[in-house]
């Protein structure tokens, strides 16, 4: 790869420090993102409102079903905190717990400084001040993504779980003898 | 210049890319940090270090990330460049020969032009049949075989000079349409005649690698055109690369199997309602979630309609309305770019979810060109292709235009308007008459909106920039072209209302949505073929939404409950809703007026701010029988 790709890559992302519902210590570009197909959002366990967050994660839990096989494989599902000081590894895990999450899918918590960059730089903000101090605002959606292709698009939280899946499926390139079985096909 | 872009171009670029990387930290270390000088608007430029010239009123829109380097272009020394001129597509036999159904044939015919990729052997990827497939240039439902115009284009990766050479900014690689017969690099422009039925074949040659945004599935929208649904390029029918699809353009008019199967101008009589005749569309890739990246990465072309049948907008300045043609009917596509001030190449935010804005407005895909014109009358062609930048654009001299379309459709009189206001996807046809400039006079092509974010519009005039140039050249010379007083009348609104629908557009946890639903492939509405219906858009503060709906265009009743501007009293196929969207004022609500004729199946409607559009501001409609 040429010099000014892997720098527009690496320049993308921050690279803060995360810890994990496991209580690990990871790089968010490094460890998480980087050569990785990855579905990922910001929420927050508090999150009572319209109970927008708890739905969400039931619908991300019906995706991870959908793509068994493959999360924590080649797929890789992360759910970033918004409220890191409520928001410790072992509330986390409790919260995974609950939800029956299955391996290959990351809560994460880190420095309120750190996610809140973090969230900024990957877009779940607003430029009204009300609105970007107001949490819930930043949980309806979830970003897919293929980083070594440098494919990104997003998706409701709450859409079907069978359209969050055809969004980041149809991401990836196809083999030639699927592309021409799908090559044409209306998605309709 | 087309270059298909080979291994030995892709290292040359990487080289020149490499040396720019270089340059630039070397400047870095010449004591100031990377990031002050990019606010002093300082980096090296062929020249050496030089200031940054130009578009003030132009800022990039940088999500929220205030701890990332602030993206500033690389600076552009301006007019510098000639305007490039859209290149008209020449009519080919295509090889195979267009079929009703899918074609079962692989792409034939002669092997590649210099710098175009060989498509022999692609797979037509349409899988539904062409609707009116005889009664518009189709020689047989079973056999192939087309007696109309035939156009063929690629989609492919091309390195493109968006700077002048001597700023010292290495080439972008860009997707655009290439004309395969000759080479010829988009925007590429369709001339279209009404009762000409035109196959556009669309060959997708895109490369997996998209050198940092773009997805290479497309599927392209003829933007107003009155097109069947397997022809009308929707979100949902993208095709992968080594597949083409035909695409069928009858080039008919609204109502020619419904409410006027014939009627008359001129003294001539033609199908469909004339009152309905188009002048200025475009095409452009509309691949779900992919529609901004892929749009702004140069897939746009012009498709420009002309009526000779009925003697109106003929392409010729001695008949019909006698507007400025050939040479002097100019367009010009407005797209504002980022270009990465590290390595030169184009840039696109990719988690910026509420709107892209460059700082540098390219025309025609050069940064701040200039034409050289004769004193005589012009007719430009004004498209705004975002992502999400609305402009208004005045005339340094304070020369009025003479202002003929909204949305590319004949008005029904000239207007005479000193600064036009257009939003992303808007088209307006005027005409600059030089004739009372002299030889060396220097006229601005200026935008004076202000925009700072991915809003909308502030709707303040602020102190213009220069984005044309226009160089006066010659003596005085014949123009037999005209300012017609008249235009066209507008197709009545005065018929049954079967049905009336409201749509509200609004953010809704960080993105888009209609209804307060996100963008899927359920069907929303289903219109009942030939009827009208009132549809109410809504939207709350904060916000400006350029909606398009697909099919048929439109009238705007109301705005608020208010007639519309006298520029919108008008056939148009963008309804403007929110704030800042008629000079300072914004708009909650707004009527429109739209009729569902003479094909059946599924349309789009969206906002065509593409960032909004991508995050699900969309929803879809089917006309049923």
């Amino acid at each position: 790869m040429d010099e000014s790709a892997a720098e527009r890559r690496r320049r993308r992302f921050l690279n803060v420090a995360l810890t994990t519902h496991e209580g690990r210590t990871v790089r968010f570009y490094d460890d998480l993102i980087k050569d990785k197909t990855v579905l990922l959002n910001f929420f927050y366990t508090n999150c009572v409102n319209e109970a927008i967050c708890p739905l969400t994660t039931a619908n991300l839990v019906r995706v991870q079903k959908l793509l068994a096989s493959r999360i924590g494989r080649d797929i890789f599902m992360y759910s970033i905190t918004l409220d890191p000081d409520h928001d410790t590894p072992k509330v986390l895990a409790k919260y995974a717990r609950a939800f029956g999450v299955k391996p290959g899918w990351l809560f994460l918590t880190g420095s309120a400084p750190d996610i809140e960059a973090l969230r900024r730089s990957l877009g779940y903000a607003s430029p009204d001040p009300v609105e970007d101090k107001d949490r819930s605002q930043h949980i309806g959606t979830v970003r897919l993504g293929i980083e070594p292709l440098e494919r990104w698009a997003a998706c409701a939280s709450l859409a079907r779980p069978e359209w969050i899946v055809q969004s980041l499926t149809r991401l990836e390139p196809k083999a030639a003898a699927q592309q021409d079985r799908h090559g044409g096909k209306s998605r309709l | 210049m087309s270059i298909q872009i080979l291994k030995s171009d892709r290292r040359r670029q990487e080289k020149l890319v490499a040396r720019y990387m270089q340059e630039i930290r070397d400047i870095a270390k010449g004591g100031f940090s990377r990031r002050e000088l990019l606010k002093m608007g300082l980096v090296m430029g062929g020249a050496g270090l030089i200031e940054m010239a130009g578009m003030r009123g132009f800022k990039p829109y940088w999500a929220h990330a205030d701890n990332a380097i602030p993206f500033i272009s690389p600076p552009n020394t301006p007019f510098v460049d000639p305007l490039p001129i859209p290149p008209t597509m020449t009519p080919v036999k295509l090889f195979p020969a267009p079929t009703r159904q899918r074609n079962p044939n692989p792409a034939a015919g002669p092997g590649p032009v210099a710098g175009v990729v060989d498509v022999r052997g692609f797979t037509e990827a349409r899988v539904e049949p062409h609707q009116r497939w005889r009664e518009f240039g189709g020689v047989s439902d079973t056999d192939p075989g087309f007696n109309g115009t035939m156009l063929e284009s690629i989609e492919q990766a091309v390195l493109f000079d968006f700077y002048p050479t001597r700023d010292g900014v290495p080439p972008s690689t860009i997707w655009t349409f290439v004309e395969r017969s000759t080479g010829k690099v988009g925007p590429l422009r369709i001339k279209a005649q009404y009762g000409q039925p035109i196959v556009h074949r669309i060959h997708n040659a895109l490369p997996d690698d998209n050198g940092g945004f773009g997805r290479n599935q497309t599927t392209t929208h003829l933007h107003n055109g009155h097109d069947a649904s397997e022809s009308d390029g929707g979100p949902l029918r993208g095709y992968d690369k080594n597949h083409f699809y035909d695409y069928h353009y009858p080039n008919v008019r609204a109502g020619f199997s419904s409410t006027h199967h014939t009627t008359t101008l001129n003294g001539r009589t033609v199908p469909g309602d004339v009152r309905e005749t188009m002048s200025f569309l475009w095409y452009h890739d509309h691949e779900v979630d992919f529609t901004a990246q892929n749009t702004y990465k140069m897939l746009a072309s012009f498709y420009t309609l002309f009526s000779n049948d009925i003697l109106l907008d003929t392409d010729d300045e001695t008949t019909g309305l006698r507007l400025p043609s050939g040479e002097f009917d100019i367009p010009m596509l407005f797209m504002d770019k980022v270009f990465d001030p590290v390595t030169g190449q184009l840039f696109f935010d990719l988690f910026n979810l509420d709107g892209i804005l460059g700082d540098k407005m390219t025309v025609n895909g050069k940064i701040q060109p200039f034409l050289e014109v004769q004193r005589r009358k012009y007719r430009f062609r004004f498209l705004v292709g975002g992502p999400s930048r609305f402009l208004e654009l005045s005339l340094s001299n304070g020369q009025p235009f003479f202002r003929l379309t909204s949305d590319g459709n004949l008005l029904p009189r000239t207007l005479i308007e000193n600064s036009i206001r257009i939003a992303v996807a808007e088209r307006v046809d005027v005409i600059v008459d030089f004739s009372g400039a002299k030889a060396g006079d220097r006229i601005y092509l200026q935008n004076r909106l202000e925009q700072t974010n991915g809003r909308g519009p502030t709707g303040k005039l602020i102190a213009p920039d220069n984005v044309v140039e226009f160089r006066v050249v010659g003596g005085p010379v014949n123009d037999p072209s005209q300012v017609p007083a008249t235009l066209l009348a507008l197709p009545d609104t005065n018929v049954r209302i079967a049905q009336r629908r409201d749509w509200s557009f609004d953010r809704k946890g960080g993105a888009w949505a209609v209804n307060g639903k996100f963008f899927d492939r359920t069907i929303s509405a289903f219109p009942k073929q030939n009827t009208a219906e009132m549809w109410r858009f809504k939207s709350g503060k904060g916000w400006a939404h350029p909606v398009h709906p697909h099919l048929e265009e439109h009238q705007i009743l109301s705005r608020d409950n208010q007639p519309p501007p006298d520029f919108e009293v008008a056939r148009k196929d963008m309804a403007v809703i929110g704030e800042n969207v008629i000079g300072t004022r914004g708009t909650g609500e707004i009527q429109i007026f739209m009729q569902f004729r003479d094909w059946l199946g599924d349309y789009p409607m969206h906002c065509h701010n593409t960032v909004h559009e991508d995050h699900a501001m969309m929803i879809l409609f089917q006309i049923v029988p």
